[in-house]
């Protein structure tokens, strides 16, 4: 491992950087503020004041004539040099990055179909098919023929046309079918229907080319229709195939926080997104000779945790534990108890190289597409999977011998949550075994017994506490007789306060919410899965759509979205395929296009008319809960349904989720 | 007073951005933008022969524009303030503007006023610096005391000063 240079802390503020809604986030922030550790709170603060020109998204670098800005204040250059306006900036950057966006997510689609194609013909060691039934059924919809053929068989022409899919130059992408007729027609209507998956990121970078559109609104259109490419093609592709491969997921009871990580173990976090990997660790984490590596090294097991949406994949999957979300890539470093981080792809900070340089922890990079300065490339090769994962966690077993007990401080934080809803189990558990439907879904709506359903995900942001937006958002909501359905880091925040429990109901949930959960099971928040299943909330849609009474529309549905700590370009993909779905979605710091009163004003008022969504941007998350209530109390009033049942639950009377960290006179 | 580093000077412009924000009514960025009228920046980033360099008020000891202005509408009430505007008493004749040597006087084609930079003296009694301080990403802009600059410059000439001597008892 390479000698890493670790800057030196600027000493010129007391006190963290940085805050944390989360009890042991904070915990490590204060280490790392006293004993003197960067971490991206610092420099955040180093980094103001942010350049201005960006965050409106005036500032374009496409060609070399410029760099060129705009002037807010209309005193200074109102066109760039080639003419382009402060619109088409705006919009151009905007459709720039839903289209890596959606390349991130479609990218990791398209390697779960190599997957599946390579274990079809058997040549992905340890890797099987775990779920037949939508194998079979997913094949059905594809027309693919089931009847006395194996699964091999079915798989490998599945993974064909899943395949087929992404380098697709005639007709539109399979999954369009799927949506609303409505939903399609407005799609149509708008010439955003999703042709071909690679067509479209392509297309979309083509077009903000320069001197190509220079058209805010066809460059809008650009961007939802690349979106959609994400939201019906790359991250359905991976959410199916990947149940199709990992199994789908069932409830399953698991802990999440820095507490998940012991002292007497072999701590190996798994960081990152593609499954594949995370899998294929899980297995080998189980094999004997893995064990008794560790115990001769003096540890009583090896403990596998996760970091962000790999670490989803795994919990949906197997209850495997979550050490954290995206901002507690570096705390958990920090604990000095990480004895490998194996990472594949997005959202891994290269910062991690040297503050791990501080501690003993082995840093290992497994993706062909994402390398670090300072970190190990172990390659990761699905055709010897099970043994390269076992190289790899044994790699991790001997580090545990540089550990230093005298550096290790485990906050003791570690909360039990229930995971594994998906779509199709949401039948299982509304329905029961006799019945399973959406019916009791949809008449709670009707009846007034639930305002309606809000997908909370998204990422973290140092630009506020970690956690609050996600805590304070969802508080609000559940004591408006809210079902939240999560996924992402977003999901992790909830799972560490606390909230994706049965016990939750009592704490936070109105009555009427409390009712449908009590008789059911289920906590009031219901983690659904990574960020390519956001998927599965689109299929829920679909569901509820399909069970009736509700509309026939997602722009009827009393359904809303949020994203309030959103940081990545995926996240700006999703945002926009949820809300071109006809989803109103409310996200915290806004989309960078604020310099363009015209992009602005179409991306929070004009959408509504042409796609039956738009966006709402609203740092406050009481705030946006209560745009999100008012919301859904319209949807509910157009489609003249049963007033509430319950009147809001008194903010009083429920549980305290974390508290802030941070006061005013800390800051 | 305000000092400038020209080899800093990216040329980025944040600083004109600040001073305009900090000049309206809001404060804020995201709601300075819909402003109207919108805010006036009283810096502005010159652009020379291979540098540029942010041009504002000097605060000149012995002010051309508070010597030319016929309604005493530029003054400086102490040695220690700056030289400010009364808004109510300026007339727009523009005098200043065409006496003040640096050419870092404007008129505030909405306001009906001239503008110049007032080193933003409420934020300097609150113990804040200047905003287009506050916001150089490279600190080409500083905002230091007459004393703190000569005790500087008096230090490097020392510096000098020793190396000249060690150089002849080589």
């Amino acid at each position: 491992m390479t000698d890493h240079k670790v800057p030196p802390m600027k000493k010129h503020r007391s006190g963290p950087a940085g805050h944390s809604a989360d009890p042991a986030g904070q915990a490590m922030l204060n280490i790392a503020a006293e004993e003197g550790f960067e971490v991206s709170y610092d420099r955040y603060a180093g980094m103001q004041p942010q350049c201005a020109f960006g965050q409106l998204g005036i500032c374009c670098t496409n060609c070399a004539m410029g760099p060129c800005r705009i002037d807010p204040f209309g005193d200074g250059s109102q066109a760039g040099i080639c003419g382009a306006t402060a619109d088409v900036i705006a919009a151009r950057n905007l459709a720039k990055r839903s289209a890596v966006g959606s390349a991130a997510h479609s990218d990791h689609g398209r390697d779960i179909a190599h997957l599946l194609q390579a274990v079809s013909r058997e040549a992905a060691q340890g890797y099987t098919i775990k779920g037949e039934v939508k194998l079979r059924k997913l094949a059905k919809e594809w027309a693919i023929p089931v009847e006395g053929r194996t699964n091999n068989e079915i798989a490998g022409e599945v993974a064909q046309a899943a395949l087929g899919e992404f380098g697709r130059q005639e007709g539109r992408l399979r999954f369009v079918s799927r949506a609303p007729e409505k939903v399609r027609k407005r799609w149509e209507r708008m010439g955003v229907v999703p042709r071909g998956i690679d067509r479209e990121i392509v297309g979309t970078m083509h077009s903000t080319h320069m001197g190509v559109s220079n058209e805010a609104m066809h460059l809008m259109m650009c961007c939802v229709r690349v979106a959609l490419a994400d939201g019906w093609g790359g991250s359905m592709v991976a959410t199916e195939l990947s149940d199709i491969l990992f199994g789908e997921p069932k409830p399953v009871a698991s802990a999440s926080n820095l507490g998940v990580l012991r002292e007497s173990h072999v701590n190996v976090v798994v960081h990152g997104h593609e499954p594949a990997l995370a899998d294929a660790l899980v297995a080998a984490s189980q094999l004997p000779e893995v064990q008794a590596a560790c115990e001769e090294v003096g540890a009583e097991g090896l403990q596998l945790a996760g970091i962000c949406c790999t670490a989803n994949e795994i919990l949906m999957r197997y209850g495997i534990p979550i050490a954290g979300n995206f901002l507690h890539q570096e705390l958990s470093v920090l604990t000095g108890a990480v004895d490998m981080m194996v990472v594949d792809i997005q959202c891994v900070m290269p910062a991690l190289a040297s503050l791990a340089g501080r501690f003993h922890t082995k840093l290992v990079s497994t993706s062909p597409k994402a390398r670090f300065e300072g970190f190990e490339h172990i390659e990761f090769d699905e055709a010897r999977a099970l043994d390269s994962a076992r190289d790899i966690l044994m790699a991790g077993v001997r580090n545990f011998a540089r550990r230093d007990s005298a550096k290790v401080y485990i906050p003791s934080e570690k909360s039990p949550l229930i995971a594994g809803f998906t779509t199709e189990g949401v039948f299982d558990h509304l329905g029961g075994r006799y019945r399973p439907s959406y019916r009791p879904l949809n008449n709670a709506m009707i009846d007034g017994r639930l305002r309606g359903v809000v997908g909370v995900v998204g990422c973290n942001t140092v630009k506020m506490a970690q956690d609050e937006g996600h805590l304070a958002l969802v508080h609000e909501l559940l004591r408006h007789d809210v079902l939240i359905v999560q996924t992402g880091c977003s999901a992790i925040a909830c799972g560490k306060a606390g909230l994706l429990t049965p016990e939750a109901v009592d704490l936070y949930a109105g009555r009427g919410l409390k009712e449908v959960c009590d008789a059911v099971g289920i906590p009031p928040a219901l983690h659904m899965g990574s960020c390519v299943d956001n998927s599965r909330i689109l299929t829920a849609c679909i569901e509820i759509c399909r069970e009736g009474g509700l509309g026939d529309d997602f722009a009827d549905l009393p359904v809303a979205g949020a994203a309030p700590e959103w940081m990545s370009e995926k996240a700006i993909a999703i945002g926009f395929y949820v809300v071109a779905s006809g989803v109103y979605t409310v996200i915290g710091d806004p989309l960078p296009v604020l310099g363009s009163k015209a992009v602005t004003e179409y991306l929070t008022e004009g959408m509504e008319k042409d796609f039956g969504g738009k966006f709402a941007f609203e740092k406050d998350p009481v705030k946006a809960a209560r745009l999100i209530i008012d919301h859904l109390d319209r949807k509910r009033a157009a489609l003249k349904l049963a007033p509430m049942i319950y009147e809001p639950r008194p903010a009083e009377t429920q549980g305290k989720v974390w508290e802030p960290a941070f006061s005013e006179a800390a800051k | 007073m305000l000092v400038v580093k020209v080899d800093r000077c990216l040329g980025c412009k944040s600083c004109e951005l600040a001073c305009a924000v900090e000049h309206s009514a809001s404060k804020d960025l995201y709601e300075a933008i819909k402003e109207s009228p919108a805010p006036r920046s009283r810096v502005s980033v010159g652009q020379g022969e291979g540098f540029a360099v942010p041009l504002q008020c000097r605060q000149c000891e012995s002010a051309p524009c508070v010597a030319i202005c016929p309604t005493r509408a530029l003054a400086r009430t102490s040695p220690e303030t700056p030289v400010m505007l009364d808004h109510d008493a300026c007339i727009g004749c523009k005098w200043c503007i065409l006496a003040c040597p640096f050419g870092v006087i404007t008129l505030d084609e909405r306001g009906r006023t001239i503008v110049k930079c007032d080193q933003c003296f409420e934020r300097v009694q609150r113990g804040e610096l200047p905003a287009c301080v506050q916001a150089c990403p490279t600190g080409a802009l500083l905002y230091e005391t007459l004393d703190e600059i000569l005790a500087g410059k008096r230090e490097a000439s020392l510096v000098q000063i020793r190396r000249s001597i060690d150089k002849t008892n080589d």
